[in-house]
């Protein structure tokens, strides 16, 4: 059987690991050429170790075990010419572009909204944020030109929908992702090409898995741990699971990207067992 | 490949064709066996006809050709003691229950001063009762199997106040409401509800709604509401049925209340 998205190509940041490699992945399992950027160092303010090239070189060897191909280069998404320049190069090598999965994203240390540091407020957006936008826009005129419409996915967060306390920088942006999904939704309907965004819970990954995130969760304890924050993770979520897995987010990327959602566009789509609806 | 939905039993309201039979015949190429239902008969109030026999019996051999098993039975959502029994006796031939479409509905096009009484009380015990009466007849079988995915069929009249649609409107908007509370009750059970969201698909309902461009007509001031962003007039039946095959499967595990818009962007403009 084709593939779901067999001959398209996908161009995904943060692809080094976590969730943007589960992407690559899981698209490649379905037929999908990879466009594949990561940063590939630790990030201001962030409170866990960034991902590493040795980390991008095993999505790239993954997505090459699946017979697929796959350009990776090292790019900040807060550097609108670097994502530029490794966009282009891709679809310069692969032909074309048909899928965007702007993913690349941080976290960060729990502070009360007026004692967050102006810097790390400005770190935070500048990821997050602007570099969503950066991502759509090298992207757009790749899809545009391609004339086959496309699919643009970008990963906001449960908390793109509703606030969490001691994170307003990280809400704040993730909010900020919902209102681009929505007018380049619109912008971008002439030319058939939608634009949706997922919004996670908790997701196994580095960016959760860390003792900043269990202090965020375990303002109650000194030193917690992974098994402190299950429990206080669980409670966010309705269905009983602590968090979900990488690859359910890479799930609801697949489809929107591919061919089955030709007619979904300005969709905000919770992954996230149930965690908005609570 | 195994399919998305191997192994798994989905019962689907208004199966007699329309969405209804195209859920039935997506969800059965991806692997599963079909409990379908339809009401066979006309409404006194609804201006155009509603399946038939021979249509339910056309879904029959739809699902068999695709080699799945399908049992049937003619019932209507309003009548809830009719519905739990063709839903116990389908799970009872087919062993288990783990996918629900509750898509039967009807629709009237009119003015807010030309509904009548009885368009309203049909409109609502069809497309808001006949939702409640198919979650109640079935969440006892998919608590008794461990977990399973409820999909109730709104509409962008479930999110947008359409004009000369005022039962709908209100019927569709009121499932929106029933999903999201039962996503938070049967989340205990690893059950999850979602909606989705269809613009206008190409199917008998829709063709039955001639009488709209007329009263456009009187407040062309209101025709923009019904225009898609995406450049598509209406959809077809299968794209509701992709998304409800999304939303079915494992795939999904971890979604619930979700209003899953399938709207080319309907309600975003």
């Amino acid at each position: 059987m084709a593939g779901r998205v067999a001959g398209k190509v996908a161009f995904i940041t943060g692809a080094a690991r976590g969730q943007g490699r589960s992407h690559a992945i899981r698209l490649a399992q379905e037929g999908a050429d990879i466009i594949a950027v990561d940063v590939c160092a630790d990030m201001p303010g962030m409170p866990y170790a960034g991902a590493t090239e040795q980390d991008l070189a095993e999505t790239v060897k993954e997505v090459e075990a699946l017979d697929r191909r796959i350009v990776a280069a090292k790019a900040d998404v807060r550097d609108f010419g670097a994502v530029q320049a490794a966009l282009d190069d891709g679809v310069a090598q692969l032909g074309r572009l048909d899928i965007v999965s702007a993913n690349a994203g941080i976290g960060s240390s729990p502070c009360a909204a007026e004692e967050l540091a102006e810097q790390t407020w400005q770190d935070m957006i500048d990821v997050n944020l602007t570099g969503v936008w950066h991502t759509a826009k090298a992207a757009i005129p790749h899809l545009i030109a391609g004339g086959r419409g496309g699919s643009i996915v970008l990963t906001s967060s449960a908390a793109g929908l509703q606030a969490y306390a001691n994170i307003a920088h990280y809400v704040s942006a993730k909010h900020g992702v919902v209102g681009l999904m929505r007018t380049l939704a619109l912008e971008l309907a002439p030319h058939s090409i939608r634009v949706n965004s997922i919004h996670p819970t908790q997701v196994d990954t580095p960016m959760i898995q860390n003792e900043a995130t269990y202090r965020l969760f375990r303002p109650d304890l000194d030193h917690p741990t992974r098994a402190d924050f299950e429990p206080a993770s669980q409670a966010m979520n309705v269905l009983p699971i602590p968090w979900v897995d990488a690859v359910d987010i890479s799930n609801a990327v697949l489809f929107l990207a591919s061919d089955e959602a030709r007619y979904i566009t300005g969709v905000p789509l919770p992954v996230d067992a149930g965690a908005v609806i609570k | 490949m195994a399919g998305r939905v191997a192994g798994k039993v989905a019962f689907i309201t208004g199966a007699g064709r329309g969405q209804g039979r195209s859920h039935a015949i997506r969800l059965a190429e991806e692997g599963a066996d079909i409990i379908a239902v339809d009401i066979c008969r006309d409404y006194d109030t609804v201006g155009y006809g509603m399946s038939t026999e021979a249509d339910l019996a056309q879904t029959v051999k739809d699902v068999e050709a695709l080699d799945r098993r399908i049992i049937v039975a003619q019932a209507d959502v309003r009548d809830a003691a009719a519905l739990k029994t063709a839903v116990d006796d389908g799970v009872a031939q087919l062993g288990h229950l783990d996918i629900v479409c509750a898509n039967a509905g009807i629709c009237t096009v009119q003015s807010w001063d030309e509904v009548t009484p009885a368009v309203w009380q049909d409109t609502l015990d069809t497309n808001l009762t006949g939702v409640w009466n198919t979650m109640v007849a079935c969440a006892p079988h998919l608590i008794a199997a461990g977990g399973g995915s409820i999909i109730c069929t709104s509409s962008t009249a479930g999110i947008k106040g359409l004009p000369f649609l005022a039962p709908y409107v209100a019927a569709k908007h009121g499932v929106v409401g029933i999903a999201r509370t039962m996503a938070n009750e049967l989340a205990q059970h690893k059950i999850r509800v979602n909606t989705v969201h269809p613009t206008g698909v190409n199917t008998p309902m829709v063709e039955g709604l001639g009488g709209l461009n007329p009263l456009i007509e009187r407040d062309p001031n209101l025709g923009p509401i019904f225009v898609n962003t995406l450049p598509v007039e209406a959809v077809e039946a299968r794209d509701i049925s992709n998304a409800v095959l999304f939303l079915a499967s494992d795939e999904a595990r971890y979604v619930t209340g979700l209003e899953f818009t399938v709207d080319a962007g309907n309600t975003i403009r």
